[in-house]
């Protein structure tokens, strides 16, 4: 009996951990040795046999003065650029919105369901739907700011060339700021209603409520709900995806759509796995970096 | 806050609108086009159909094979929400009840593989179901088999942490009295931490079936023209070359209805879940 107690726990989690291996780490390891072997199309059958080059694929991802470097660096800085607008614009705008909607109103609750629809809709059909809004000719983006607005001369194209990083970022932002909204909100309702009116009663206008009661007390769910972000937006496969189609213009061309094309498209598994793989390293620093700087300045504050 | 004055409330009508059109711009697109004749749609953008028709409604299912993309996309989100919700829920139960050894280490390896990136394990993955398939027989690529699989481990890591969570808020008294009954751990977990629990069964299910409804990476390499999901093939619908804009907004307005009403009407689950499993 205390045997069979000491194991329950093991034989609970026994499925899940054997998901978890099967789908992810087992992948990883797999993976890993991959980014190590000339991985082509002629060995996808049995991908063991093919031959090892050592770090071969790592040296072509980071020589920055050959073609394959120079679009995966090109990729990359335009990945930082994204996320960082993306991010910072959603945390805003749903920053923005929660403590707009913190006060009861008539239409509130109308107004907050309409809010979460971005993060309710299947993202494939939403950014279908903004593909159609695009379309150059026979979309509601160009009808609006050309035949409507006349702020462009010309219709503009948004799925390809410079401005397809500007209408991935719209499609981004539109699908995240929803989120941030509903978490924020959460983070908003375990505020005592005392601090306000205790802060009113020493005449703390709205805007000081904001910054001095609002605002800090929010500070715990920010460091998760950016983080959570960041990783969301850095690794955002679907909506350029979709947006775009399988080659994504360069304007636009997100790290993840990148691997995905150097490996499916060109059948090079081999060199695919090695940006996976630095992809990893980079994103494990930054994750570990931000959670020590944030952690450190929540110890100085307290 | 306490009396904001005049000033900030017109701001905050004036943001509010704004916001409500960007988020709603798309749901009107989706639905006026829906309605429009195919001339509408081939011509410059306008709101209001000229000949509000609900043929696009019926062309979907014979234009591409809808309901066959429908059911593999029911079959598929059906099986991993309930595979994970069950699985999350025995594990969620050993993390929230019980003190044992690589309990921490089990928590932080399962959530750290939600930060990582799905194109690090799509290529690995691919090969291994290859793999598996040459020298088993068993079928993971290409078969729905394996992207249950697949999507049921997406939704695993978030489910665990969120019901363990949840089940911290429930009285250990009541387990306890359980088990002074004579009733066995998993008697005890089906008749007494179950109903307890249900808010937050509810939404990490709502959260498992959203993730897998709407997964187009995985759907896009693991499936054949047999096993292809509404993800795959709503997007084949929208890239052709000549693309009946109306219909493939009738079909995705047709495609997120289950989703977006069973979000709607369990929204409160959901947040009481995160409310009870994140925000701590």
């Amino acid at each position: 009996m205390t045997r069979y107690r000491t194991a329950l726990p093991y034989l609970l989690l026994l499925p899940a951990l054997a998901a978890e291996l099967l789908i992810h780490l087992v992948p990883m390891l797999v993976g890993s040795v991959m980014s190590l072997k000339q991985l082509t199309q002629f060995f996808i059958r049995d991908w063991s046999a093919a031959p090892w080059t050592g770090l071969a694929n790592y040296r072509t991802a980071v020589d920055f003065d050959a073609p394959v470097g120079r679009a995966l660096l090109d990729s990359f800085g335009v990945t930082c650029a994204f996320t960082v607008l993306s991010v910072g614009l959603s945390w805003l705008i749903g920053t923005t919105a929660a403590i707009m909607m913190q006060d009861a109103f008539r239409g509130r609750g109308l107004l907050r369901a309409a809010f979460l629809l971005p993060y309710a809709l299947p993202v494939f059909t939403a950014v279908i739907t903004w593909t159609f809004m695009f379309q150059r000719d026979t979309g509601l983006i160009n009808h609006v700011l050309h035949d409507q607005l006349h702020l462009v001369g010309d219709k503009p194209f948004w799925l390809i060339g410079g401005n397809s990083f500007w209408a991935l970022l719209t499609v981004s932002v539109w699908r995240s700021w929803p989120f941030a909204f509903l978490t924020l909100t959460a983070g908003l309702q375990n505020i005592p209603r005392e601090l306000y009116e205790a802060a009113a009663m020493d005449g703390a206008g709205v805007w000081q409520q904001i910054r001095r009661i609002t605002l800090p007390s929010l500070r715990p769910v920010n460091q998760v709900l950016v983080l959570v972000l960041f990783l969301w937006t850095f690794n955002d496969f679907n909506t350029p995806f979709v947006l775009f189609g399988k080659a994504a213009p360069k304007a636009a061309d997100l790290i993840s759509i990148h691997i995905y094309q150097s490996s499916f498209v060109t059948w090079n598994f081999g060199a695919g796995s090695a940006m996976s793989v630095l992809l990893l390293l980079f994103l494990l620093l930054v994750t570990a970096g931000y959670l020590v700087a944030t952690n450190r300045r929540r110890g100085a504050d307290d | 806050m306490i009396d904001p004055p005049a000033s900030f409330r017109w701001l905050r009508r004036a943001v509010l609108l704004v916001l409500a059109v960007f988020t709603l711009t798309p749901v009107a697109v989706m639905l006026s086009s829906s309605l429009k004749p195919l001339q509408d749609v081939q011509g410059p953008w306008r709101w209001i159909p000229s000949h509000p028709t609900l043929r696009p409604y019926v062309d979907i299912w014979t234009t591409v094979p809808l309901a066959r993309y429908f059911t593999n996309s029911l079959i598929v989100a059906g099986s991993a929400t309930g595979l994970s919700v069950l699985i999350a829920l025995l594990a969620g139960y050993a993390v929230s009840r019980h003190r044992f050894r690589g309990r921490r280490l089990f928590t932080v390896t399962v959530l750290s593989t939600q930060m990582f990136p799905g194109i690090l394990f799509l290529l690995p993955l691919f090969l291994i179901f290859v793999s598996i398939g040459n020298s088993t027989g068993i079928a993971l690529y290409g078969s729905r088999g394996g992207l249950i699989l697949t999507y049921l481990t997406f939704s695993l890591p978030f489910s665990i942490w969120m019901l363990a969570g949840y089940l911290d808020s429930i009285p250990r008294d009541l387990d306890e009295a359980a088990s002074v009954d004579g009733c066995g751990p998993i008697r005890t977990l089906v008749q007494i931490v179950v109903p307890a629990a249900m808010p937050g069964i509810i939404a990490v299910a709502v959260y498992a079936f959203m993730t897998a409804w709407g997964e187009v990476l995985f759907a896009s390499v693991l499936t054949n023209d047999e096993t292809r999901t509404l993800a795959v093939g709503l997007q084949g619908y929208a890239t052709q070359t000549d693309v009946y804009w109306n219909q493939v907004m009738a079909a995705s307005l047709v495609v997120s209805l289950p989703v977006v009403a069973g979000f709607l009407l369990l929204q409160r689950y959901l947040v009481a879940g995160l409310t009870a499993g994140a925000v701590k």
